[in-house]
């Protein structure tokens, strides 16, 4: 078994004709939180769904466990996500069951366990994440942190070995906030978990994470543990990590030059 | 300009091709490979329930109205030539081969085709279907399928209900309004109905018809632009597209079941 769980290498990925992902490698540690900071549409989620193979990168290799993901028959790929679990960042929680179906769904489709069994995972899960006494309750009767907890429970139900989490901590109060950071570190170490979690909260993302990459520009553009990240001489992820709106990084949209597109317009 | 028109023409040519390419892949996907009927079972079940059941109420009050608008449109007309004995054959083939399939097919589209295309659409653009995929669920089994199979298999019988309260709402204003002979009503109905050139060849219609609806439906909410104007868009093509398809499907059926 090697060391490291997920290996892309050399990953080219667009959508029509933008370049999100310009020959990106990064490796993620078994057994380790490794997290991916980035600013606001550079393609984390994007990379998420490129891992668990909802998306097909224009070239490079996404090692899951030793398979390269891209080249899986979808009967394969279906068995390697049983491996894996992601975390959306919408929640996804599926809006027709209540939050203890949505929990039991992926144990009810995996396993034939008696419902008595299910029961007890379930609300094992539910009371994990502080959500034992909401499992009657219904997705579109929870607030948006609370949905976001549901579907982490959801995530653990199976007890994956990788597991993606899209922006966990946007939306939640600061309790809860405590809580999810609490909780990716407990599962990491108690399960032995693999966990990924992409956030620009870099306080939050800082204090649990044992490896940092941080992209942007089509790349990596740094990575290390959050000791050596913090003494990073790079511009770019200095200024990621104080959180300055302009520097080396640009906060806009590639766009065209501004008064050209005004003169445009004016024409 | 005209070649941007014919530039316009052949793109969309080419989607509305890839389209029907992938929906019927995606048609494919979802109903082969085996079936798991300790699953399966439980959501067709369901889904005939939402799919079927709740359109019966607008079949049966739909198909009582044209059952009586028939009886009454048909009387006057036979009665100039003292022919109103016939009026339980007239209503009766009128539904079979005709008014039954299509109308319970429009009916339909409009009312479990929408409902199917806005709610797969949503299922999309909430992430539903890709946080299923992620399960290793895989949401043409859980979620295509059995919608598909509760529409072929309940439109039929829904155009059934449609003619029998059809054929009910005709009695009732031929026999109890305008004084036809009852026994007549029926016996001459009897007598000119066959089982198999009428009552089969409708309930043919209808399948058809069926699997015509149900999978534009589905496709147009699988494809759909995952944003609100998205599924507005895709729920108002699937009523159109399926309603215009169905009548063109129907004429090449009419021809080709009596038209030799
Ligand atoms: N379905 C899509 N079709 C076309 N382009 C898309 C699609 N989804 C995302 N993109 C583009 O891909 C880029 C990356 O999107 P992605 O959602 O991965 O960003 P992100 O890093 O997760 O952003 P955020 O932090 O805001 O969630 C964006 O520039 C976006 O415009
Ligand atoms: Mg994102």
């Amino acid at each position: 078994m090697s060391d490291i769980m997920v290996d892309i290498q050399r990953l080219s990925f667009s959508r029509g004709e933008n370049l999100i992902y310009d020959g990106m490698s990064m490796q993620v540690r078994r057994g380790k939180v490794t997290a991916i900071m980035g600013p606001s549409g550079i393609g984390k989620t994007t990379l998420l769904k490129l891992i668990g193979g909802q998306l097909k990168p224009d070239s490079g290799h996404i090692l899951f466990d030793g398979q390269d993901i891209p080249a899986l028959s979808r009967a394969e790929l279906y068995q390697a996500r049983k491996k894996m679990s992601m975390l959306f960042q919408s929640g996804a929680l599926f809006t027709e069951m209540s939050v203890f179906d949505n929990v039991a769904f992926p144990i009810r489709e995996h396993t034939r366990l008696p419902e008595s069994i299910i029961r007890l995972i379930v609300l094992m899960k539910l009371e994990s994440v502080g959500l034992r006494g909401a499992r009657d309750l219904m997705p579109a009767e929870l607030s948006g942190g609370m949905a976001r907890r549901a579907a982490l429970a959801r995530a653990i139900a199976l007890d994956p070995e990788l597991i993606m989490y899209d922006e966990p901590f946007a939306g939640q109060d600061p309790i809860s906030m405590g809580v999810i950071v609490r909780l990716i570190k407990e599962l990491n170490n108690a399960l032995g978990l693999t966990s990924i979690v992409v956030s620009h909260d870099v306080t939050e993302v800082m204090s649990i994470a044992d490896y940092v990459y941080v992209v942007a520009e089509k790349k990596v553009i740094g990575h290390g543990t959050p000791e050596q990240l913090r003494q990073d001489k790079s511009e770019l992820v200095q200024q990621f990590l104080q959180g300055e709106a302009d520097g080396a990084v640009p906060f806009h949209y590639r766009a065209n030059a501004y008064e050209d597109e005004l003169m445009e317009s004016a024409r | 300009m005209i070649t941007d028109k014919l530039q316009h023409l052949g793109r969309n040519t080419l989607n509305n091709v890839a389209g029907f390419g992938r929906s019927g892949l995606m048609l494919f996907g979802a109903l082969v490979g085996k079936p798991d009927f300790r699953k399966g079972f439980p959501l067709l079940i369901k889904q005939l329930y939402v799919i079927g059941v709740l359109s019966l109420l607008i079949i049966v009050v739909s198909g009582l109205f044209i059952g009586m608008v028939l009886a009454l449109q048909g009387y006057t007309v036979l009665v100039k030539f003292g022919a109103e004995g016939m009026l339980g054959p007239l209503v009766a083939l009128s539904l079979l081969r005709e008014l039954g399939p299509v109308v319970t097919a429009l009916l339909f589209a409009g009312r479990a085709g929408s409902a199917l295309t806005a709610e797969i659409g949503l299922m999309k653009a909430t992430e539903q279907l890709s946080g299923m995929e992620m399960m290793a669920v895989d949401p043409l089994r859980r979620i295509i399928a059995p919608r598909f199979w509760a529409g072929v298999i309940s439109m039929p019988l829904l155009a059934l209900v449609f003619n029998a309260v059809g054929i009910l709402g005709g009695h009732l204003i031929g026999v109890d309004w305008l004084g036809v002979d009852g026994g007549s009503y029926w016996s001459t109905m009897q007598a000119n109905v066959d089982l198999y050139q009428d009552v089969l060849n409708g309930v043919i219609k209808s399948i058809v018809f069926a699997v015509i609806v149900i999978w534009i439906a589905l496709h147009k909410g699988y494809d759909a632009i995952p944003t609100s104007e998205g599924i507005s868009r895709a729920t108002t093509q699937t009523v159109v597209t399926a309603s215009l398809t169905v009548l063109g499907f129907d004429f090449i059926l009419t021809a080709l079941m009596f038209g030799g």
